[in-house]
């Protein structure tokens, strides 16, 4: 167990593991929102909050972790680059789908049913 | 100079009705008088060339021995050259005469049979193809080109049989003929491929010096075998038993068909070969006795059917099956002379009696049971002349043709086997028998009322007489002029007459004539009450033995039993499989689709929860290998 000084110390310096605890909430609540959530516009959101979770993560290791370059930066940026443009495409689609069938709910969105 | 000329263009006799062929039916088809012109000329080129052939080889150095060859190559696989070319001795030379006269005059005659057939041109285009291949067939050097022309032969004889092709029973009778024909081509394949197996060459002239080294360093064992396989090829092509089942339906195809099939061409294909071939069969007894015993049964065989048959030309194809059986036995009996003197004379004759039987049918207005006809003789003089010729002919009466060459069958049968000279005689009285019983009931007695038969045109006319007076003839001169030192085997046969032989067999044609003559024409015994008293034979005879029948038995027991298996196995397991297949993947797509229900946030969660397992796994493997590692966290 851990002793208090060292607990107030985890409680007031900030860390690596705050990051982590962060973006795992982050990660959690992106996932619960992509399990439950009906509109299609909430679903694509929650999928942005998990991706930035993982940015979180990527530039907290670059940080605090003994490597010599940014290679978790960069990989943060590259990221944030294809979730810009999976979300213009995701956009896109939900307006089609709204303008084609008038909903965005994606229980009624099952046209592929095998 | 001028021989040399003829020799070294021999190979044209083939071509020119070749190409007859081809022009007729590339741009005359539809021209009936033009393509009939253009037949007969190249026909008539061929029997020119043909006699200048033979006079070359009659007047030159050329003998059995010593053949001209010429041969140029034809096709090259690796190491085995094929050559094509033309092979000169006596014996081409008389068939090149037999075949190309015959042809020509059957040609002359067609003018006059297919006048009113609007298929005519189609007709004489198939006629000349049928002529080059049997001349292609003749001149033949080699074993491949002669099954070459042979094949070519079987085809033709396909497409002339069915040549009224609208009608059933024609279609059916050349598949029959062809198929038949086939099996026994089979036979001359492998006997073919044999040869060129183990002596690397097809060529007659090598062949002949090869294959007797061979026997005598190595026995005639192998070359039985051999031997065998290419005679099963003539049993087919020449209509012996147990394959002559062809013969008698063939004469679905057009009367000039059936004389040129019977007479010159196609059937004595097979004859021909076993005389090409002799080097090798003659140096082989135990073929020799199958081929001996294999003609005399069939000339004895075919002759009793013919006795009992009522259609005209059903009753000249059976006397066909029956001489050529002769043929086969004359060469069985080790005489190549007396076996081609009677192919000659019986081209001559038969083709005569052909001839004969189609103006008689055309005259009767498509009517062939000979019991409906009675009386021609007034009406159709020249014709009745020309049979009774025919008759006199095959019955081996002298001074006509065939006396001459069937003693010289039956003087060599009687040398080598009594029993086979006996079945032999015993043949002659029947075929003198069958032929007088077909002549009396066609042209004497009286006339029905409303019979419309008057005498053949012109066209038909002449070709009967030129047959004629060949069939009186050939026995003399070929007598006379020495056939036996022109076309012979090992060594020359001095053609000579046994007046033992000669005379029994005359006098029982005679008798039989004679016997004819009483039932039929006198009418002292009603032939109805001996076809009674002898009922069972007569119904075995009258339904020719229920060799078909008994074929049509066999396919139905064995190839339609093979089919009904086969077809259960289609069904069942083929069709199984591939059924079985397809109501696997339905069962699966079933499985699949109950899966696939669209909701992409179901799809989410079993992702999720797989990543979950797998994460969970590697967690515990890694957990497991570093525990195994000694613990480093």
């Amino acid at each position: 167990m851990m002793s208090f000084v060292e607990m107030m110390h985890l409680a007031l310096h900030v860390g690596l593991p705050h990051f982590l605890l962060l973006s795992a909430v982050l990660f959690a609540i992106g996932l619960f929102g992509l399990f439950t959530k009906k509109g299609i516009i909430a679903v694509l959101m929650c999928i942005e909050l998990m991706l930035n979770a993982v940015n979180i993560n990527f530039i907290a290791f670059n940080h605090y972790m003994p490597v010599t370059d940014l290679s978790g930066q960069l990989m943060a940026l590259f990221s944030i680059a294809v979730a810009a443009a999976e979300v213009a495409i995701g956009l896109a689609l939900a307006f089609r789908i709204y303008h084609d069938h008038h909903t965005v709910n994606v229980d009624d969105l099952n046209h592929l049913k095998g | 100079m001028f021989s040399d000329f003829m020799l070294t263009h021999a190979w044209l006799i083939p071509l020119l009705p070749a190409l007859a062929f081809l022009w007729i039916g590339f741009f005359t088809r539809l021209h009936k008088k033009r393509s009939a012109a253009i037949a007969i000329t190249m026909s008539s080129l061929s029997f020119l060339l043909a006699c200048g052939v033979t006079w070359a080889v009659l007047s030159g150095p050329i003998t059995m021995e010593t053949p001209f060859v010429q041969k140029t190559l034809w096709f090259e696989i690796g190491s085995v050259r094929i050559f094509m070319g033309s092979l000169v001795d006596p014996l081409t030379a008389m068939m090149l005469m037999v075949v190309t006269m015959v042809s020509l005059l059957v040609q002359i005659y067609s003018v006059g049979y297919m006048a009113h057939d609007p298929g005519a041109g189609r007709f004489f285009a198939f006629l000349s193809l049928f002529a080059a291949s049997m001349l292609g067939l003749v001149i033949a050097v080699n074993f491949a080109q002669l099954y070459v022309f042979w094949e070519l032969v079987g085809l033709c004889s396909y497409l002339l049989i069915g040549f009224y092709y609208d009608k059933v029973s024609a279609r059916e009778a050349a598949k029959k003929a062809f198929i038949t024909t086939r099996i026994g081509d089979f036979g001359l394949l492998l006997g073919i491929l044999l040869l060129q197996i183990t002596f690397g060459t097809l060529d007659f002239q090598e062949l002949k010096v090869l294959v007797p080294a061979y026997i005598w360093i190595s026995g005639t064992s192998f070359m039985t075998i051999v031997g065998l396989l290419l005679f099963i090829g003539p049993i087919g092509k020449s209509g012996q038993f147990p394959l002559h089942v062809w013969l008698p339906d063939a004469m679905e195809g057009p009367t000039p068909v059936s004389a040129l099939i019977h007479a010159a061409t196609m059937v004595v294909a097979g004859v021909y070969l076993v005389g090409r071939a002799y080097f090798i069969f003659s140096a082989l007894p135990v073929v020799m006795n199958v081929i001996a015993w294999l003609g005399g049964f069939t000339a004895f065989f075919a002759a009793t059917i013919a006795l009992t048959q009522r259609p005209i030309k059903r009753i000249l194809a059976y006397s066909t099956i029956s001489q050529l059986g002769y043929m086969m036995l004359a060469l069985g009996v080790g005489s190549l002379t007396a076996s081609m003197f009677h192919l000659m004379t019986h081209a001559f004759f038969k083709a005569l009696l052909f001839l004969c039987a189609g103006a008689v049918i055309e005259a009767m207005q498509d009517e062939a049971d000979i019991f409906k006809m009675g009386g021609l003789r007034k009406k159709m003089p020249v014709t009745f002349a020309a049979m009774t010729i025919g008759v006199l002919a095959i019955s081996g009466l002298p001074p006509f043709a065939g006396f001459f060459s069937k003693d010289e069958i039956l003087g060599a049968a009687a040398a080598v086997s009594t029993p086979l000279y006996l079945l032999g005689t015993l043949t002659a009285f029947l075929t003198a028998f069958y032929m007088a019983r077909l002549l009396f009931v066609t042209f004497f007695g009286e006339a029905s009322p409303g019979c419309p038969a008057t005498e053949t045109n012109a066209f038909m006319r002449w070709p009967l007489i030129v047959l004629a007076v060949l069939s009186s003839v050939s026995g003399l001169w070929g007598h006379f002029a020495g056939f036996g030192e022109w076309v012979y085997f090992g060594a020359a046969e001095a053609t000579g007459i046994d007046w033992v032989i000669a005379g029994t067999s005359t006098v029982l044609s005679l008798v039989a004539i004679g016997l004819a003559y009483e039932i039929y024409v006198a009418k002292r015994w009603s032939a109805y009450e001996i076809s009674q008293r002898f009922g069972v034979l007569y119904t075995l005879s009258f339904n020719k033995y229920y060799i078909d029948e008994f074929y049509t038995l066999l396919r139905r027991t064995f190839c339609d039993g093979l089919g009904r298996i086969l077809y259960w196995i289609d069904l069942h397991v083929i069709d199984g499989i591939v059924n079985g297949l397809a109501r696997l993947v339905g069962v699966l797509s079933t499985i699949f689709t109950f899966l696939q229900n669209g909701q992409v946030q179901r799809y989410v969660a079993v992702f999720y929860g797989g990543v979950i397992v797998l994460v969970a796994y590697s967690l515990f493997y890694a957990y497991k290998v570093l525990t195994l590692l000694g613990g480093a966290f």
